[in-house]
């Protein structure tokens, strides 16, 4: 039991990713009618977005400290980050060591003026296109992109850690009566799994509650109808753009203490969403966020070391094996709506 | 003449001479000249031209043709690979069982993987290529090490069993070779200051990619093509014609699959080595890009847009800062450092930049690619000579009668 | 004995009863206009006749053969040809091109690996192609690429592409839909010029009076998923429950 409980706890935080990915992506082909590549590049911008926050926080100017030496005898250099000047050192201290997550803040304005200049300059022109250019387009900004952030990053993993304070891990076998220590969860996965959980909240909450939201659902099932309306359905969904790109970059800020980022995260990310939201039924907002989770728990579960015993290689190609058994038995996915990409 | 039109045929009879005379084309530049560097007639990156050539050729029978997106073909050249490889291991150094193994090999994982993808379309089918593609690479990467020889990536050994051959000559590893002439063979010819080789391994490749070009040409003049253009156009008339559309999609898919492994084997026979890498997906892009850089659904343009592509990959990523330096001394000394800054992101290891961009704006602006961008080139000159046709016309060079 | 006989059909999408017992007998030989309000299942039994759809009970046979849960193409191998209310062509092909790929299936079946022969070798195929274009006044843009053509020369093509497959049984399925009086009245000269030079079965579903009663010989009348009145125009005319179930009562 408590081994089951620890393996759907791994897969949760996996899950989020992809779940929050595969939502956007979702939501980006349900509104636009988009099939669009270079999500998961939105994905890792967020993550870099975080490693630079980390970078400008981390800059420092050098002075030398006269009454210490180092281990030769020179007076020593010491570096002090120019916030410690602005805010003191125990304040500019603690952004530093904040960093991810005051990340949050950083990559939002920006993750929403990429969206909006990406939807703008290029998506808006391939609404008519077909969805093989969409595709092909996307994925040619997917290599750009990747390869602005190696050529300014380079192509090693950058660490870049949660906050000291929560580092540690959280003990599960105590909270639900199992022995101490059997279910050990890092609490910065934890974390993760609760900050997806409010962002895929907020995101249903906004699209259910508000009438901005509504107008948007509407235009998803029936976009011409609601042109007729008189309604601007076209800046809505631009801005249902921005709002994706943003959750794909908070996504990945929060991502980065569980993976060092590098520049191909987002390839790999995206080829697993994409799988996701295929199986979670194309333009199905809550079928992407249910087969984000269930994929990251099944593709945990295949990971115990038993089930790789008796099935070598199966945590390798679990995710894939489904979504190719939900393709041909349910072609529209676990939720997908009728008439959506059938041609 | 061979079953082609007059048009098909002057096309075929230049891609003869260019593939032929290729060290001679592909070599301008006098051997001590700056422009050296710019030269393509070397043995090893002919031989990716053809071998790049002949997969495109075949991914543009599938998409050019019935506009099915696949994400996986480099899963079939990977098979091929490992099958050849395994042939130089078992059989012997000569070539030709390993390419044929490879070819059946990719054929029948194609015929598997194609049944099953086929039973969706559109990004459906994308999406199951790709899932397809990207299982066979965890697996060779992981489960199937015996077979493949997971991350080192199978290679030659000096104690293969080699039925027919011998495990080992003089303490190394045999050759590849064609009943006996040696892939790596070719003789130098220096002509005043200019150096061309002419190797056999290439000529091997050249002779293969005119095969597969020659019958790409049959397959888009034949009624079968015609019926495949027609499943691109439209699905929902082609069952109330009469017409079946799952074999013949299925049998494209199978024929680019065969390209595919026989690209893989002839990659083997002139490097004898396989690995898992040659199956990720972003391998199944670079021939998705070759395609429709040089024209998807035209004879010429995979060709072409194989060229381009290794081509420039290449000389890109051989130029250097020193080398843009040398390029740019003729400036004042401000501006070289500009220029040199400018360009410095898009060179070298930057190539896949270059890349990319290049990629987005032949979609963007291009969608015909390369042989569109002629086309409209040619049309320029020839003003008054407008035809009834208005864009793709390759694509239909086809059309019986002219 | 008709060349396509419906006993018994019925057909539920969920609650709603589309097709309630439909019996029909169509003669060889004639043309038979199906007609009735919206809703009638006018296009629900079209599809059930050319395996788009199956339905739940009954039987339909066409020339001797079961059409049940045999698949569209098949369907089509049997002599059974149709045109859509919106003209279904290879818009990026050639008219030449449209008309040989139902020729070349016709001849070559379902599937044929015919990968090496050359179209252009292919001469009594497209003299037979060109032969049809002719029929419908479309000899002149053989060459022309399918999606540059008017609606009302995309409906010519169609039935160029139906013809050339010399069917036993042409199904068509509104084919004045959104056409003017003018493009409309030529329609129905081409189909009475194609009745009397090729002896082909027709059905025609049909919405506009003036079509049918210029080209059927006779008449069924649907409503609510069943077959109602059945008999020769001048006798369909007339009849009471046919005005009924088209204008609830008013006169025609």
């Amino acid at each position: 039991m408590d081994a089951i409980i620890l393996q759907v706890l791994n897969g949760l935080d996996k899950g989020s990713a992809y779940a929050l990915i595969a939502l956007g992506l979702t939501l980006i082909f349900g509104t636009l009618g988009v099939v669009n590549f270079a999500h998961g590049a939105l994905f890792m911008l967020g993550a870099f977005c975080a490693v630079t926050l980390n970078v400008i926080l981390n800059t420092s100017y050098e002075t030398i400290d006269p009454d210490r030496t180092d281990f030769l005898g020179n007076p020593l250099k010491v570096e002090t980050p120019y916030i410690f000047d602005w805010f003191g050192p125990e304040v500019g201290g603690a952004m530093i060591e904040w960093s991810v997550p005051l990340a949050i803040l950083f990559a939002i304005p920006i993750m929403v003026v990429i969206g909006l200049s990406m939807e703008r300059g290029l998506i808006k022109y391939f609404y008519h296109r077909p969805h093989a250019d969409q595709i092909l387009v996307t994925f040619g900004l997917a290599i750009v992109l990747q390869e602005i952030v190696k050529y300014f990053y380079g192509a090693n993993p950058i660490p870049t850690p949660a906050p000291a304070g929560l580092v540690g891990s959280f003990d599960f076998g105590v909270l639900l009566g199992f022995e101490p220590g059997s279910i050990i969860y890092p609490n910065w996965r934890l974390i993760y799994f609760v900050f997806a959980a409010v962002i895929i909240g907020a995101l249903f909450a906004f699209l259910r509650f508000t009438t901005f939201g509504m107008v948007v659902r509407a235009g998803m099932a029936d976009r011409e109808t609601v042109g007729l309306l008189g309604i601007n359905i076209d800046k809505r969904f631009t801005i249902m753009f921005a709002i994706a790109a943003c959750v794909a970059g908070l996504a990945g800020v929060m991502y980065t203490p569980i993976n060092s980022p590098n520049y191909h995260m987002g390839m790999d990310f995206l080829v697993l969403s994409f799988v996701v939201v295929v199986v979670g039924g194309m333009g199905s907002l809550a079928g992407a966020v249910a087969a984000g989770f269930l994929l990251g728990v099944l593709e945990s579960f295949a990971s115990m070391a038993q089930v790789v015993d008796l099935f070598p290689g199966i945590n390798q190609i679990i995710i894939y094996l489904v979504a190719i058994i939900i393709l041909l038995t349910r072609p529209r996915g676990l939720m997908g709506r009728k008439g959506v990409m059938e041609d | 003449m061979l079953g082609l039109n007059s048009k098909d045929q002057k096309l075929f009879l230049v891609v003869i001479v260019v593939t032929l005379l290729a060290p001679f084309i592909l070599n301008p530049f006098p051997e001590n000249s700056e422009l050296a560097q710019f030269n393509a007639g070397y043995p090893d990156l002919m031989q990716r031209f053809a071998i790049f050539g002949i997969f495109a050729i075949g991914f543009n029978i599938l998409f050019g043709l019935t506009g099915y997106l696949s994400f996986g073909h480099a899963a079939f050249l990977g098979v091929g690979s490992y099958a050849g490889v395994w042939m130089l291991k078992l059989l012997s150094m000569n070539v030709v069982p390993a390419i044929i193994m490879s070819v059946i090999f990719a054929g029948l994982f194609s015929l598997l993987v194609g049944f099953v993808s086929l039973r969706r379309s559109g990004i459906y089918f994308s999406i199951l290529t790709l899932a397809f593609a990207q299982m066979s690479f965890a697996l060779a990467y992981s489960v199937l090490t015996p077979i493949t020889n997971g991350e080192t990536g199978l290679q030659l050994a000096l104690d293969d069993p080699r039925i027919l051959g011998v495990s080992q000559i003089d303490g190394s590893i045999p050759p590849t070779n064609f009943f006996g002439l040696e892939m790596r063979d070719g003789f130098e010819l220096a002509l005043g200051p200019w150096v061309f080789t002419l190797n056999f391994g290439y000529y091997l490749c050249a002779v293969f990619v005119l095969g597969a070009f020659y019958l790409s040409m049959r397959i888009f003049n034949s009624p079968f093509g015609m019926m495949l253009r027609a499943i691109k156009t439209n699905q929902t008339r082609l069952p109330y014609t009469g017409m079946n559309p799952k074999p013949y999609t299925l049998a494209a898919f199978v024929i680019s699959g065969m390209y595919a492994g026989l690209a893989g084997g002839l990659m083997v026979a002139m490097d004898p080595l396989a690995g898992a890498e040659r199956m990720q997906w972003t391998a199944s892009g670079e021939v998705v890009l070759m395609t429709i850089l040089g024209g998807a659904g035209t004879l010429l343009g995979p060709l072409l847009g194989a060229g381009v592509i290794k081509y420039f990959e290449n000389i890109f990523s051989k130029i250097n800062d020193t080398i843009l330096y040398e390029w740019f001394s003729f400036m004042p000394d401000g501006l070289q450092d500009v220029f040199v800054f400018l360009i410095h992101p898009f060179i070298g290891k930057g190539w896949h930049l270059t890349l990319g961009i290049m990629f987005m704006l032949v979609v963007i602006f291009l969608p015909g690619g390369v042989v569109e961008g002629g086309q409209r080139f040619m049309r320029l000159f020839k003003r008054g000579d407008k035809g009834s046709k208005s864009s793709g016309d390759a694509a239909r060079s086809a059309s019986p009668a002219e | 004995m008709g060349i396509l006989e419906i006993s018994g059909v019925n057909k539920r999408f969920g609650g709603l009863k589309a097709l309630d017992d439909v019996n029909l007998d169509i003669a060889a030989g004639t043309v038979h206009a199906i007609i009735g309000p919206n809703g009638a299942g006018k296009s629900t039994l079209l599809n059930c006749l050319v395996g788009r759809l199956e339905p739940d009970s009954g039987s339909v046979s066409f020339n001797g053969h079961s059409l049940l849960g045999v698949k569209a193409h098949q369907i089509n191998q049997f002599g059974v040809s149709r045109v859509f209310q919106t003209p279904e062509i290879f818009g990026d092909l050639t008219l030449l091109e449209n008309v040989m790929i139902p020729a070349f299936t016709k001849r070559d079946g379902a599937f044929k690996l015919n990968a090496w022969p050359s179209v252009d070798g292919e001469s009594e195929v497209r003299d037979q192609a060109l032969f049809y274009l002719e029929e419908v006044n479309l000899a002149g843009k053989a060459q022309v690429r399918a999606d540059e053509m008017s609606r009302g020369d995309k409906r010519r093509l169609e039935l160029a592409m139906c013809l050339i497959q010399d069917p036993k049984l042409l199904l068509l399925d509104e084919p004045t839909a959104g056409m003017s009086r003018a493009d409309t009245n030529d329609t129905i000269d081409l189909l009475k010029k194609i009745g009397e030079e090729f002896n082909i079965t027709k059905v025609i579903i049909e919405h506009d009076m003036h079509v049918v009663f210029s080209l059927a010989k006779k008449v069924s009348v649907m409503a609510q998923g069943t077959v109602i009145v059945e008999g020769a125009p001048n006798e369909i005319k007339g009849d009471e429950r046919v005005q009924e179930a088209y204008l609830g009562g008013a006169h025609l």
